[in-house]
């Protein structure tokens, strides 16, 4: 057999350079409200939700490629910050938040229509 | 019922974030032997290039929420993992299914039929 | 091989954590431990693995534990540079202190009087297992995984956690590519104590963040 073809791994440091981040730390986003089947990294829970840019990470492989054996467009990553009242109606009214990593083509700015 | 239920049926059953479920269980245990080695044939396959940590998430999240209640964590990796070499050509069905009996053949236990005669 | 015997050290059937070995090498074979020797040997013929790298993978594995990030949290405690270091590439601090996170990237949050952190990884149940070993069974269950992103006081109360309204709970989902400690608040009564003892105050609960550091005794 050949040996096993070597795929763009889970090493970031191994993938190409990136787009730089588009959007600055306190910029608001909103997580695009989409719902295909297959892999993403996306929690159901925060599609259509608005939070705030807390930091950029990255270049990492886009997972939704990865997960399917193809080679992989690197994205930088985005850690967002969302009130817990935001997301949940029965939320009490808190100061309590939730970050998530959220990769770009999955935000929007807060503003668009 | 979840309230993010309106979400429809994109969203899917790992997805859990949000469910109002029971208290959390206290119970743990240590990993047997077995557990382990599916656990370091998976860093592995990744380290080698074979499949990543995504290809065995994408896996067990197509195994659906059946397959989440009735076996066990390792038991779901050793799954997705064996999906993931199919997959990547690392062997054939024919190949696994002939070694699968070679390694039943051994004996009753696993202890048995790790050991090769 | 580690636990190849499980009674070798424990004549009670309890492991030296205290928790139940599970059933392995001398009970009826399942088809899935089939599968498992199936695919270690397959994965060997065909030369994508050695023998010996399972072995040391298993052996990596065993080695690992919440002792190893009990040592990073205790030199954050006493070494005020390394703290900020550890908060601004939690990657590179731990590698300094000998402890590859792999590829993935490390990132510490820090509590504080006014904010606790807590982790949780609601679409599987990956983990900072490089510096906390494997996760424990309630990490990957349903109930903390879908309740702590949505009712986080009500699970940390289930842990004993009781945190007043004045601090703020930040929950961090680990979604994709990112790992998290918590690097939990230095208990009072501590001063002058060598980073050694201090980190045997630093459990596993509280690195997640379901927990607090313990009083020195």
């Amino acid at each position: 057999m050949a040996p096993p073809m070597v795929r763009q791994t889970m090493s970031p440091s191994a993938a190409p350079e990136a787009p730089t981040g588009c959007w600055l730390p306190g910029t608001a986003v909103r997580v695009r409200a989409l719902m295909p089947p297959g892999h993403v990294r996306t929690p159901a829970y925060l599609r259509g939700k608005t939070g705030v840019v807390e930091r950029v990470l990255g270049p990492f492989g886009n997972p939704e490629q990865l997960a399917y054996g193809h080679a992989t467009t690197p994205l930088p990553l985005y850690r967002v910050r969302f009130h817990l009242s935001d997301l949940w109606p029965d939320a009490a009214a808190s100061t309590d938040t939730l970050d998530a990593e959220i990769y770009a083509h999955w935000l929007e700015p807060a503003d668009a229509p | 019922m979840a309230d993010s239920d309106y979400l429809g049926p994109g969203r899917r059953w790992h997805d859990m974030g949000g469910d109002l479920a029971g208290p959390v269980p206290t119970a743990d245990h240590d990993f047997a032997l077995w557990e382990k080695r599916v656990d370091a044939l998976v860093i592995l396959s990744g380290l080698k290039g074979v499949f990543t940590v995504d290809g065995l998430r994408r896996v067990l999240e197509d195994m659906g929420p059946e397959a989440f209640e009735t076996m066990t964590y390792y038991e779901r990796w050793v799954a997705a993992l064996n999906q993931n070499h199919l997959e990547q050509g690392t062997y054939t069905v024919a190949e696994l299914a002939t070694k699968m009996a070679e390694v039943q053949a051994r004996g009753a236990t696993y202890g048995a039929a790790n050991h090769v005669p | 091989m580690p636990h190849d015997h499980p009674d070798h050290d424990a004549p009670d059937g309890l492991s030296p954590s205290g928790h139940p070995y599970r059933a392995d090498q001398d009970t009826d074979l399942t088809y899935w431990q089939t599968l498992e020797i199936a695919v270690r040997e397959l994965m060997i013929d065909k030369g994508v693995v050695t023998p010996a790298e399972v072995t040391a993978q298993v052996e990596a594995m065993d080695a690992r534990s919440p002792a190893d990030g009990a040592a990073v949290v205790a030199r954050a405690w006493t070494d005020a540079a390394f703290r900020a270091r550890l908060l601004s590439d939690g990657s590179a601090a731990c590698a300094e202190m000998g402890f590859d996170v792999g590829p993935m990237k490390l990132i510490a949050v820090e509590n504080t009087p006014e904010v606790h952190n807590v982790i949780v990884r609601t679409l599987c149940s990956c983990y900072p297992r490089n510096l906390l070993g494997l996760p424990p069974d309630w990490y990957k269950s349903r109930a903390y995984r879908s309740r702590t992103v949505r009712e986080p006081r009500a699970v940390l109360a289930e842990f004993g956690l009781v945190l007043p309204s004045s601090t703020t709970v930040r929950v961090h989902d680990s979604t994709a590519d990112m790992r998290y400690i918590v690097l939990p608040m230095r208990p009072d009564g501590t001063d002058g104590m060598t980073a050694q003892d201090l980190a045997k105050l630093v459990t596993r609960d509280a690195m997640i963040g379901v927990g607090v550091a313990r009083a020195p005794a």
